[in-house]
Protein backbone atom coordinates (compact mmCIF):
# COMPACT_ATOMS: atom_id res chain seq x y z
CA UNK A 1 0.00 0.00 0.00
CA UNK A 2 3.10 2.56 1.06
CA UNK A 3 4.56 1.34 -2.05
CA UNK A 4 0.96 2.39 -4.46
CA UNK A 5 1.13 5.75 -2.58
CA UNK A 6 4.74 6.45 -3.06
CA UNK A 7 4.66 5.35 -6.62
CA UNK A 8 2.12 7.79 -7.62
CA UNK A 9 3.37 10.63 -6.02
CA UNK A 10 6.67 9.85 -7.25
CA UNK A 11 5.38 9.39 -10.42
CA UNK A 12 3.32 12.85 -10.77
CA UNK A 13 6.58 15.00 -9.53
CA UNK A 14 8.23 13.31 -12.43
CA UNK A 15 6.17 13.80 -15.13
CA UNK A 16 5.30 17.40 -13.74
CA UNK A 17 9.11 17.71 -13.48
CA UNK A 18 9.89 16.89 -17.03
CA UNK A 19 6.81 19.20 -18.18
CA UNK A 20 8.17 22.12 -16.53
CA UNK A 21 11.57 21.39 -18.31
CA UNK A 22 10.00 21.95 -21.92
CA UNK A 23 7.19 24.57 -20.70
CA UNK A 24 9.22 27.13 -18.63
CA UNK A 25 10.54 30.60 -20.76
CA UNK A 26 13.92 30.14 -18.30
CA UNK A 27 16.51 27.51 -19.03
CA UNK A 28 17.88 27.51 -16.06
CA UNK A 29 14.36 26.94 -13.93
CA UNK A 30 13.92 24.16 -16.85
CA UNK A 31 17.25 22.85 -15.36
CA UNK A 32 16.51 22.79 -11.49
CA UNK A 33 12.88 21.29 -12.72
CA UNK A 34 15.38 18.40 -14.31
CA UNK A 35 16.78 18.10 -10.80
CA UNK A 36 13.52 17.67 -9.33
CA UNK A 37 12.50 14.87 -11.95
CA UNK A 38 15.80 13.34 -11.61
CA UNK A 39 15.32 13.15 -8.08
CA UNK A 40 11.83 11.80 -8.96
CA UNK A 41 13.31 8.94 -10.81
CA UNK A 42 15.35 7.67 -8.02
CA UNK A 43 12.60 7.57 -5.90
CA UNK A 44 10.78 5.58 -8.71
CA UNK A 45 13.84 3.06 -8.73
CA UNK A 46 13.15 1.96 -4.42
CA UNK A 47 10.10 1.57 -5.18
CA UNK A 48 11.00 -1.00 -7.91
CA UNK A 49 13.74 -2.60 -4.98
CA UNK A 50 16.53 -0.73 -6.99
CA UNK A 51 18.49 0.38 -3.94
CA UNK A 52 22.11 0.84 -6.03
CA UNK A 53 20.28 2.08 -8.86
CA UNK A 54 18.83 4.70 -6.66
CA UNK A 55 21.94 5.71 -5.23
CA UNK A 56 23.90 5.70 -8.53
CA UNK A 57 21.15 8.15 -9.80
CA UNK A 58 21.73 10.43 -6.95
CA UNK A 59 25.17 10.73 -7.67
CA UNK A 60 25.43 10.34 -11.00
CA UNK A 61 22.54 12.78 -12.63
CA UNK A 62 21.60 14.98 -9.88
CA UNK A 63 25.43 15.45 -8.78
CA UNK A 64 27.29 15.45 -11.78
CA UNK A 65 25.12 15.87 -14.94
CA UNK A 66 22.85 18.47 -13.56
CA UNK A 67 25.54 20.50 -12.43
CA UNK A 68 27.64 20.23 -15.75
CA UNK A 69 24.41 21.44 -17.74
CA UNK A 70 23.80 24.03 -15.00
CA UNK A 71 27.14 24.83 -15.73
CA UNK A 72 26.82 25.02 -19.27
CA UNK A 73 23.97 27.56 -19.06
CA UNK A 74 25.76 29.85 -17.40
CA UNK A 75 28.98 30.01 -19.19
CA UNK A 76 26.94 30.15 -22.48
CA UNK A 77 24.96 33.36 -21.52
CA UNK A 78 21.35 32.25 -23.04
CA UNK A 79 19.40 32.89 -20.20
CA UNK A 80 18.08 35.81 -20.76
CA UNK A 81 16.66 34.91 -24.21
CA UNK A 82 15.02 32.20 -23.21
CA UNK A 83 13.98 28.39 -23.75
CA UNK A 84 12.22 29.06 -26.97
CA UNK A 85 10.52 26.46 -29.44
CA UNK A 86 11.57 27.07 -32.78
CA UNK A 87 8.64 26.68 -35.87
CA UNK A 88 8.35 22.81 -35.41
CA UNK A 89 6.34 23.21 -32.08
CA UNK A 90 3.20 21.94 -33.68
CA UNK A 91 4.58 18.87 -35.35
CA UNK A 92 6.77 18.21 -32.69
CA UNK A 93 3.94 18.24 -30.08
CA UNK A 94 1.43 16.18 -32.33
CA UNK A 95 4.80 13.43 -33.01
CA UNK A 96 5.09 13.50 -29.55
CA UNK A 97 1.70 12.13 -28.93
CA UNK A 98 1.31 9.60 -31.57
CA UNK A 99 4.59 8.43 -30.63
CA UNK A 100 2.70 8.32 -26.60
CA UNK A 101 -0.21 6.54 -27.99
CA UNK A 102 1.60 3.94 -30.05
CA UNK A 103 4.00 3.30 -26.78
CA UNK A 104 0.69 2.76 -24.61
CA UNK A 105 -1.30 0.76 -27.15
CA UNK A 106 2.24 -1.86 -27.44
CA UNK A 107 2.43 -1.85 -23.41
CA UNK A 108 -1.12 -2.33 -22.36
CA UNK A 109 -1.92 -5.42 -25.12
CA UNK A 110 1.50 -6.99 -25.07
CA UNK A 111 0.57 -10.28 -22.61
CA UNK A 112 3.47 -9.92 -20.42
CA UNK A 113 5.21 -13.12 -18.61
CA UNK A 114 5.03 -11.32 -15.00
CA UNK A 115 7.00 -13.58 -12.34
CA UNK A 116 5.49 -13.63 -9.08
CA UNK A 117 8.89 -14.35 -6.90
CA UNK A 118 9.49 -11.26 -4.62
CA UNK A 119 13.04 -9.68 -5.95
CA UNK A 120 16.33 -9.55 -4.30
CA UNK A 121 17.18 -6.74 -1.68
CA UNK A 122 19.61 -5.39 -1.45
CA UNK A 123 20.73 -5.61 -4.81
CA UNK A 124 24.34 -4.36 -4.28
CA UNK A 125 26.21 -7.83 -3.59
CA UNK A 126 24.42 -9.84 -6.53
CA UNK A 127 25.37 -6.24 -9.28
CA UNK A 128 28.50 -6.93 -7.98
CA UNK A 129 28.70 -10.49 -8.79
CA UNK A 130 26.59 -10.05 -12.20
CA UNK A 131 29.25 -7.08 -12.94
CA UNK A 132 32.33 -8.47 -11.77
CA UNK A 133 32.05 -12.08 -11.26
CA UNK A 134 32.14 -14.90 -13.90
CA UNK A 135 29.87 -15.40 -17.05
CA UNK A 136 29.63 -11.24 -15.93
CA UNK A 137 29.63 -8.42 -17.98
CA UNK A 138 33.50 -7.60 -16.88
CA UNK A 139 34.43 -6.94 -20.86
CA UNK A 140 31.96 -4.65 -20.96
CA UNK A 141 32.86 -2.59 -17.73
CA UNK A 142 36.08 -2.55 -19.16
CA UNK A 143 34.92 -0.72 -22.30
CA UNK A 144 32.48 1.78 -20.50
CA UNK A 145 35.72 3.03 -18.95
CA UNK A 146 37.88 3.40 -22.09
CA UNK A 147 34.51 5.16 -23.12
CA UNK A 148 34.60 7.37 -20.05
CA UNK A 149 38.58 7.89 -20.30
CA UNK A 150 37.95 8.70 -24.44
CA UNK A 151 34.50 10.76 -23.12
CA UNK A 152 37.00 13.01 -21.11
CA UNK A 153 39.54 13.68 -23.20
CA UNK A 154 37.70 14.09 -26.32
CA UNK A 155 35.63 17.16 -24.39
CA UNK A 156 38.95 18.49 -23.06
CA UNK A 157 40.44 18.84 -26.72
CA UNK A 158 36.97 20.37 -27.51
CA UNK A 159 36.41 22.93 -25.22
CA UNK A 160 39.73 24.21 -24.52
CA UNK A 161 41.02 27.79 -26.18
CA UNK A 162 43.28 27.43 -29.32
CA UNK B 1 -1.53 -2.59 -6.53
CA UNK B 2 1.27 -1.13 -9.13
CA UNK B 3 1.81 -3.25 -12.12
CA UNK B 4 4.62 -3.54 -14.37
CA UNK B 5 2.31 -1.50 -16.82
CA UNK B 6 2.37 1.71 -14.65
CA UNK B 7 5.76 1.81 -14.78
CA UNK B 8 5.93 1.32 -18.49
CA UNK B 9 3.28 4.12 -19.14
CA UNK B 10 5.35 6.56 -16.99
CA UNK B 11 8.29 5.55 -18.58
CA UNK B 12 6.35 6.17 -22.12
CA UNK B 13 5.17 9.51 -20.97
CA UNK B 14 8.24 10.93 -19.82
CA UNK B 15 10.09 9.73 -23.44
CA UNK B 16 7.40 11.21 -25.43
CA UNK B 17 8.03 14.65 -23.17
CA UNK B 18 11.37 14.11 -24.22
CA UNK B 19 10.98 13.63 -27.57
CA UNK B 20 9.05 16.94 -27.71
CA UNK B 21 11.81 18.50 -25.81
CA UNK B 22 14.20 17.51 -28.38
CA UNK B 23 12.60 18.28 -31.45
CA UNK B 24 11.06 21.41 -30.27
CA UNK B 25 13.66 23.43 -28.60
CA UNK B 26 15.74 26.49 -29.94
CA UNK B 27 18.29 25.89 -27.43
CA UNK B 28 21.33 23.53 -28.03
CA UNK B 29 21.68 22.87 -23.86
CA UNK B 30 17.44 22.51 -23.23
CA UNK B 31 17.57 19.90 -26.32
CA UNK B 32 20.35 18.13 -24.00
CA UNK B 33 18.43 18.53 -21.17
CA UNK B 34 15.59 16.58 -22.49
CA UNK B 35 17.58 14.08 -23.86
CA UNK B 36 18.97 13.19 -20.48
CA UNK B 37 15.08 12.59 -19.53
CA UNK B 38 14.85 10.38 -22.50
CA UNK B 39 17.69 8.50 -20.67
CA UNK B 40 16.02 8.55 -17.55
CA UNK B 41 12.73 6.96 -19.19
CA UNK B 42 14.18 3.95 -20.84
CA UNK B 43 15.85 3.24 -17.39
CA UNK B 44 12.70 3.31 -15.87
CA UNK B 45 11.46 0.52 -18.27
CA UNK B 46 14.59 -1.72 -17.93
CA UNK B 47 14.06 -1.21 -13.74
CA UNK B 48 10.48 -1.97 -14.11
CA UNK B 49 11.17 -5.26 -16.70
CA UNK B 50 14.36 -6.52 -14.17
CA UNK B 51 12.16 -6.22 -11.36
CA UNK B 52 8.53 -7.63 -12.71
CA UNK B 53 9.96 -9.75 -15.23
CA UNK B 54 13.21 -11.17 -14.15
CA UNK B 55 13.38 -10.62 -10.91
CA UNK B 56 16.59 -12.58 -9.54
CA UNK B 57 18.65 -12.08 -12.77
CA UNK B 58 18.99 -8.15 -12.49
CA UNK B 59 19.91 -7.92 -15.47
CA UNK B 60 17.76 -4.70 -16.60
CA UNK B 61 19.55 -2.65 -13.60
CA UNK B 62 23.02 -3.88 -14.95
CA UNK B 63 22.05 -2.26 -18.75
CA UNK B 64 20.71 0.86 -17.04
CA UNK B 65 23.80 1.38 -15.08
CA UNK B 66 25.97 1.30 -18.65
CA UNK B 67 23.40 3.88 -19.98
CA UNK B 68 24.11 5.94 -17.23
CA UNK B 69 27.90 5.86 -18.24
CA UNK B 70 26.84 6.31 -21.51
CA UNK B 71 24.64 9.39 -20.51
CA UNK B 72 27.68 11.08 -18.67
CA UNK B 73 30.18 10.68 -21.72
CA UNK B 74 27.44 11.90 -23.83
CA UNK B 75 26.54 15.16 -21.69
CA UNK B 76 30.69 15.92 -21.71
CA UNK B 77 30.98 15.50 -25.23
CA UNK B 78 27.28 17.07 -26.18
CA UNK B 79 28.42 20.06 -23.77
CA UNK B 80 31.85 20.48 -25.12
CA UNK B 81 30.82 20.46 -28.49
CA UNK B 82 28.49 23.53 -27.56
CA UNK B 83 31.12 25.69 -26.25
CA UNK B 84 33.07 25.53 -29.22
CA UNK B 85 30.20 26.29 -31.00
CA UNK B 86 29.17 29.63 -28.77
CA UNK B 87 32.90 30.17 -28.69
CA UNK B 88 33.10 30.37 -32.78
CA UNK B 89 29.80 31.52 -33.65
CA UNK B 90 28.19 33.48 -30.14
CA UNK B 91 25.09 31.22 -30.07
CA UNK B 92 23.66 27.99 -28.44
CA UNK B 93 20.13 28.56 -31.04
CA UNK B 94 20.37 25.26 -32.64
CA UNK B 95 18.23 26.25 -35.58
CA UNK B 96 21.35 29.15 -36.14
CA UNK B 97 24.08 25.95 -36.35
CA UNK B 98 23.53 25.14 -40.32
CA UNK B 99 26.94 25.12 -41.16
CA UNK B 100 26.81 21.64 -42.45
CA UNK B 101 23.25 22.24 -44.19
CA UNK B 102 23.65 22.14 -47.78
Amino acid sequence: MALTIGFWILAVVAVIGALLVVVLKDVFRAALSLVLALVAVAGIYVTLSADFLAGVQILVYVGAISILLIIGIMLTREVQQGNTTNKFRIPAFLTALVFFGVLCFVFLSTPWQVSGVDPLVPTAGPLAVKLFGEDGYILTVEIAGVLLLAAIIGAIAMAREK
Amino acid sequence: MVGLEHYLLLSAALFSIGLYGVLAKRNAIAILLCIEIILNAVNIALAGFSRYITPLELTGQVFAIFIMVVAAAEATVGLAIIMAIYRSRGSVDATKIDLMKW
